[in-house]
């Protein structure tokens, strides 16, 4: 926080800063969270119609049965992981410039657990059955099968969801108690019940710093592991373009990439709106975007490295999805995925982009375009190119449902974040004041 | 407020605890203070911080919190619970798939690995309510100031009527800004 002024980010002032952001937010939120909730109403009516005339609605075609829905699922995981990366890789590290950003990033990865959490059951078409992905012996025959990667994806997703909620909670809880402190009327009471009787005493600190330590190296294997196991799904079946040994790492750092990327589209308007310059400075922002840039060069290695195994495999099936991939029908998709996250993280070498907030805002936007057809262009056009069957020019389009039900699912991400903003410390409180200098001197020393 | 039974009135509601609080606007003034109690023969007095800070624990000298325990416990027992239920559910209905085993152990691994985290974490915030809830108890019977989780410090000194005016004089020479009773 070097780069704030020390006379003005006093302890006191960091708690006010943050506490005003429990007020009255400005029609600029409302109108955000009306639009959130517009694009939520879109989804669910597409939904009640996936519901009432079946999964024929959306645009699956044989052989791709995997579509929208679980590029969607896995997008949104991916959007998951930077919260956790920096809120407990970061933090391992001692990061200081992470106090700033981690509460708005590990809030996000709870709400794109959640969202993606949702495209599983859609995806399934009779979600009345949805008990039936849980693991548990039982009389109807549906044994749990522990050899299929899609099982090892729901305990993965499963605990990433528990862990990172607990995880949030808990450091919400000492900012919790921050603002019941200087809040009025319902709202004390609210965060006198939510703070857990929290007071900051030595004893309190002593477990909980222990235990934060704990979660933190608990959920450092945790991301990574998240990810590799969803990429699992894809690597351990035989479909040219997905059966690589490349996919765990290929897909962590992308998934971190567009979790980044998500970060910093989601911080500009929140930066905005709650006035928060002096807190999250360009400094903040420049760092996420050597995240983003460190990422964006992994994943683009990870293509040329893809396209590289294709070739030189000499195997005639690999070569035909790459080249189908690149080509094909869907040479729209690979081309957009290949400019915005191969070429696109090269304008970050520049120091005067790294500190534009309004070309980092761009960038962020173009890096979750680019991520989405990623996912895309690995799930739905290795399958459209399968060679292995005899229809493998089926057409395959996404239909409105598709498209609807997407649309849904980030109006249900921004409304939960932007509920989350408004009503609980968007900015850990301790942790930013942690990183200032503490009051020292013996000036009170003199007046007792 | 409904009156409770004696023995439950003691739990929830304990009388509270005579002492002297002071606060302090900067941190060293705090640690001259804890030094000077502590070398002053106290040992159950009560730091507040609106953040924590290694030389506040320094120098009360707290053992490792007993956190570590719970999250030890818990990860192995989140791994053997992984074990069991691949390799249990596994041998209870044996479908061969993919022409694997059984009982193979490096997809089960997976289980394994989520399963260890998983309880490894929930019995760590587990070990964290638990300790502190017996450390809030306590806590809710001491003087507070709204202000420790702002930007003062303050330590809370359990003393009765014959002992508070010696304390009272201790603290302020170690630099309080405000002292008072309770």
């Amino acid at each position: 926080m070097a780069e704030t002024s020390p006379s003005r980010v006093s302890y006191d002032f960091v708690t006010r800063a943050i506490a005003r952001t429990l007020g009255n937010p400005g029609k600029g939120y409302y109108a955000l969270l009306a639009l959130a909730i517009a694009l939520l109403g879109v989804g669910i009516v597409c939904l009640l119609f996936l519901l009432r005339y079946g999964l024929g609605l959306a645009g699956y075609s044989h052989p791709v049965y995997w579509a929208v829905y679980i590029t969607c699922f896995v997008f949104w995981v991916g959007i998951a992981h930077s919260g956790t990366l920096i809120s407990a890789i970061l933090f391992l590290f001692r990061s200081g410039w992470r106090t700033a950003v981690y509460r708005t990033a590990e809030a996000m990865t709870v709400f794109a657990v959640m969202t993606a959490g949702l495209f599983p059951l859609i995806h399934i078409g009779r979600q009345w059955y949805f008990y039936w992905l849980i693991p548990y012996p039982n009389e109807r025959g549906l044994w749990p099968n522990f050899k299929s990667p899609l099982i090892w994806d729901e305990f993965a997703i499963g605990t990433y969801f528990t862990v990172s909620t607990v995880f949030l909670i808990m450091g919400l809880i000492p900012d919790i108690a921050a603002v019941r402190d200087v809040a009025t009327g319902w709202r004390k009471k609210l965060y006198a019940i939510t703070a857990l009787g929290w007071r900051g005493t030595n004893e309190q600190w002593r477990h909980y710093t222990r235990g934060y330590l704990y979660l933190a190296a608990l959920a450092t294997p945790l991301v990574l592991s998240v990810h590799s196991v969803v990429s699992w799904d894809f690597a351990m079946a035989l479909v040219p373009g997905w059966h690589a040994t490349l996919f765990a790492p290929y897909f962590v750092a992308g998934a971190i990439y567009s979790g980044v990327a998500m970060v910093i589209t989601l911080l500009v308007p929140i930066r905005k709106l709650f006035h928060l310059e002096e807190l999250i400075t360009v400094h903040h922002f420049e760092n996420l975007a050597k995240l983003c840039l460190l990422t964006g060069l992994i994943v683009s290695m990870s293509y040329c490295t893809e396209n590289f195994t294709a070739w030189f495999s000499g195997n005639a099936h690999e070569r035909a999805a790459f080249w189908y991939r690149a080509f094909g029908p869907f040479w729209w998709a690979s081309w957009t995925m290949n400019i915005c996250n191969g070429l696109l993280p090269w304008l970050l070498w520049r120091k005067n982009v790294r500190t534009s907030i309004l070309a980092l805002f761009v960038i962020s936007i173009f890096v979750n375009i680019g991520m989405w057809f990623e996912r895309f262009v690995i799930i739905v056009v290795s399958l459209a190119g399968e060679p292995f069957t005899k229809w493998t020019n089926a057409v395959y389009n996404p239909t409105w449902a598709d498209w609807g039900v997407m649309a849904g699912s980030f109006g249900w991400f921004f409304m939960w974040f932007l509920l989350f903003v408004k009503n609980f410390p968007a900015v850990s409180i301790s942790e930013v004041k942690e990183v200032l200098p503490p009051p020292r001197g013996k000036a009170s020393k003199v007046h007792a | 407020m409904m009156a409770l039974p004696k023995p439950l009135n003691d739990l929830f509601l304990p009388p509270p605890t005579p002492g002297v609080l002071a606060v302090f606007a900067q941190l060293d003034t705090t640690l001259d203070a804890i030094k000077k109690l502590r070398a002053a023969g106290h040992t159950d007095f009560t730091v507040y911080s609106p953040i924590p800070r290694h030389e506040i624990e320094d120098a009360l000298g707290q053992p490792v919190s007993p956190v570590r325990m719970f999250t030890l416990v818990g990860g192995i027992a989140g791994c053997s619970i992984g074990a069991w239920i691949t390799l249990w559910m596994s041998a209870d209905w044996p479908i061969l798939t993919g022409g694997k085993p059984i009982g193979a152990i490096p997809p089960y691994v997976v289980i394994m690995f989520e399963m260890t985290i998983l309880f490894g974490a929930l019995s760590t915030i587990l070990g964290i309510l638990l300790n502190t809830l017996f450390a809030a108890r306590r806590a809710g019977t001491i003087l507070y100031d709204p202000r420790f989780t702002n930007d003062r410090f303050g330590i809370f000194v359990p003393a009765g009527s014959d002992k508070a005016a010696k304390v009272e004089s201790l603290l302020r020479d170690a630099g309080a800004e405000e002292v008072r009773r309770g």
